[in-house]
């Protein structure tokens, strides 16, 4: 039998049930800690050694030793990223997402479209939901599924006019203002990665007068600034496929991608992996981590932790 | 009949017109795909019109080309069918376009890799080559037009240059061996763009139904059964002069189309009996919902039955026996189903989801996997079959395309 996390609940294997053995284990430490109040610091007598306490389980990702410290990731990846936009070589981005700690919130999908000001059927970063099991034995598992970025991009030779190409820095970038919008990129995605902005707004067929001011801001992607605007010629992005950028104007100003900042789990990870010393480098090389439809060849840039 | 016939070419000029303007107003708003099924009816009408194209040019080369000299009659129209089908295609493809007022990146910033800017530097050729074919096969008569008024009369002066003395069969002869020529290049070409528009499909290496070396052969094979059937069900049926030498070359005709019916039954059937066999994995799930799925009818009702079995039996019971009109039948539904096959070749592939739960992702009617073309999808289609049969009509009127004369001195 396994708990939550995956180690053997020894309460249970002994035939106590959960709630007894959870009892007895706050009774063991209160009388423990309360013996500890009353001795001060004499030495405990023999015979009244206190039973062994046996340690409450922790998550596989919690600080080994207790009184080492423990440190956000995110001041972790900060401090790689300063130090890989400061070390004056290209650094190459990957993301790693542990699959593990995603609950499914979908903050990250909310937030990247918050970030690039994405209209309705324009998303970069959807949590894929799959069922597992049959209810009552169900769960559920989640996988967020942003631009893999691969080093063999299948959308890149397909494009007509070359408008999209894989920057030194491993992201696939689209100029917009070149994009013809064929769509023949979307349709040679295996990750189903780009999607087509068809010109709607969220407040299309809505009550009200006009735009919201949040429709008409511009998007920063790709480090350029983009009004949309549909019509006969329409404005680009509108027209154009469009795909998740790993937040490229955030990094050029030192900030990590947007749905690595939201993550409320703290399951996605981004940085240098050509740096040994990165938080991402030392995921990448854990035993546990895959990538998708590896199969293919197209070597994705974004891993996973399962 | 020929009023009916007005009418409807009326109320399709009209319905397509209405789809031309929307499509401008509105842009891709209503149309029926999205971002999974990112192609539509469009893109299935653009491969069936320029098959309809390389069909009708290819049944041209068999006489200047391959010396079919039986087929020398109908070899200037099949080029006139080919160059409106190509324009049909054309026009399609630019409305499905996100940006239609950037096409011409494609000529100044090519990627050659990417077989989609192959296969326009090819048409591009293709459509001049067929300009110029057309020029050499009508010169020879335009003489005889130079005095006329009209456009006629302008287009004869412009392109002989107001000469009144007839080509010499010195000169006819001499146009012969350049039509030769320009076929010649004309048949690679052929090959290439339309075998080109098969692995234009066949290189996606996302879309397992297209990912076939099959393709650029089925296309091509497709290609010469659709283009021939057209070209037939055009010579039975509107041909001026329904003679002896008329009912012998529709039963040539009609004994070709029964053959290219039944070569690209058995392409079909190593394309979808391989993966029915092993019956597990995404090419057989998405042959499965193209037979039996929610479309099933456009496989056996429109594909199957209305494009292959009635056909077949209109050729075998009469059209062969020398019911010509049957024949001319049997073409006009191979020719007009053929859209179900191309419907069936882009939409099932791109219905089936590449990451499973994706469509529990997110909610939004652009990203979903179902697809049904939308009534301005069709009215855009319409348009485009309205504007080829006009350009059809219109060059027939003005050029001598028939037997050397135009459409009214024939008719």
């Amino acid at each position: 039998m396994k708990t939550a996390f995956g180690f053997p609940n020894l309460a249970v294997e002994v035939g106590m049930s959960e709630v007894e053995s959870r009892r007895a284990f706050l009774e063991k430490v209160a009388s423990t800690v309360f013996a500890g109040m009353v001795l001060g610091g004499q030495p405990v007598k023999a015979g009244a050694e206190p039973a062994k306490v046996e340690l409450p389980p922790r998550p596989p990702d919690g600080p080994i030793l207790p009184e080492l410290e423990y440190e956000d990731v995110l001041l972790r990846m900060q401090r790689d990223l300063e130090r890989a936009l400061n070390k004056g070589t290209t650094p190459k981005w990957v993301m790693v997402i542990d699959t593990r700690k995603c609950v499914g919130c979908h903050a990250c999908t909310i937030s990247c479209a918050v970030e690039n000001k994405l209209p309705p059927g324009v998303v970069y970063r959807p949590v894929v939901e799959e069922q597992v099991g049959v209810y009552p034995q169900v769960t559920w598992k989640f996988l967020p599924r942003p631009c893999m970025q691969c080093d063999n991009p299948p959308c890149v030779p397909v494009c007509p006019v070359g408008a999209t190409w894989k920057r030194e820095d491993g992201i696939v970038e689209i100029d917009y203002d070149a994009c013809i919008g064929c769509r023949y990129c979307l349709v040679s995605c295996p990750y189903q990665a780009r999607t087509f902005d068809f010109g709607e707004n969220w407040t299309q067929n809505t009550p009200g007068q006009g735009q919201m001011p949040y429709e008409e801001l511009p998007t920063f992607e790709w480090g350029e600034v983009h009004v949309r605007k549909e019509g006969v010629i329409p404005n680009s992005p509108v027209g154009n496929a469009r795909k998740c950028s790993f937040c490229l104007h955030r990094i050029e100003h030192g900030l990590l991608p947007q749905c690595v900042t939201t993550c409320i789990g703290r399951a996605t990870f981004f940085g240098d992996a050509s740096d040994p010393e990165s938080l991402v480098f030392q995921l990448i090389h854990q035993p546990n981590v895959m990538r998708l439809k590896e199969e293919l060849g197209t070597e994705p840039r974004v891993y996973y932790l399962v | 009949m020929r009023v009916w016939g007005w009418i409807l070419y009326g109320v399709l000029a009209a319905i397509g017109l209405g789809g031309f303007f929307l499509r401008f107003a509105t842009g891709h708003q209503l149309a029926g795909y999205g971002s999974y099924v990112p192609w539509g009816l469009w893109v299935a009408a653009y491969i069936y019109f320029i098959g309809l194209s390389a069909g009708a040019f290819l049944l041209s080369a068999l006489v200047y080309v391959f010396g079919v000299r039986k087929l020398e009659p109908i070899a200037p129209l099949a080029l006139v069918v080919a160059l409106a089908s190509l324009l049909m295609a054309l026009v399609t493809i630019w409305f499905d376009l996100g940006h239609m007022e950037r096409f011409y990146y494609v000529y100044l910033r090519p990627n050659f890799r990417s077989m989609m800017a192959w296969m326009v530097w090819l048409y591009t050729a293709y459509g001049l080559l067929l300009l110029a074919e057309l020029y050499y096969a009508l010169r020879r008569h335009l003489p005889r037009y130079v005095d006329r008024g009209g456009i006629t009369g302008f287009l004869a002066r412009l392109l002989v240059k107001g000469r009144k003395t007839p080509f010499t069969q010195e000169e006819i002869h001499r146009d012969e061996g350049i039509i030769k020529v320009l076929g010649t290049i004309g048949v690679p070409l052929a090959i290439a763009f339309h075998g080109g528009v098969g692995a234009l499909f066949g290189t996606v290496v996302a879309q397992d139904l297209w990912h076939s070396p099959i393709y650029p052969i089925l296309f091509l094979t497709g290609a010469l059964l659709s283009g021939g059937a057209l070209i037939t069900a055009v010579y039975v049926f509107f041909w001026p002069r329904k003679d002896e030498e008329w009912r012998e070359l529709s039963l040539f005709l009609g004994r070709i189309v029964l053959g290219l019916i039944l070569f690209d039954l058995l392409l079909e059937w190593a394309e979808y009996s391989i993966p029915m066999w092993y019956g597990v994995g995404p090419e057989f799930k998405a042959l499965w919902s193209t037979l039996f799925g929610r479309f099933w009818y456009v496989y056996w009702v429109f594909h199957i039955l209305i494009g292959v079995v009635v056909p077949i039996g209109l050729l075998l019971a009469w059209g062969l026996r020398g019911r010509v009109k049957a024949i001319g039948l049997a073409s006009f539904l191979v020719a007009i189903t053929f859209l179900a096959i191309r419907l069936n070749l882009v939409i099932p592939s791109l219905v089936h989801p590449k990451l499973e739960g994706l469509m529990n992702a997110y909610r939004d009617h652009r990203l979903v996997f179902a697809y049904l073309p939308t009534w301005f999808e069709w009215s855009v289609v319409v348009f485009s079959v309205a504007l080829g049969f006009t350009v059809t009509y219109v060059l027939v009127r003005i050029l001598p395309v028939i037997e050397g004369k135009l459409l009214k001195e024939v008719a």
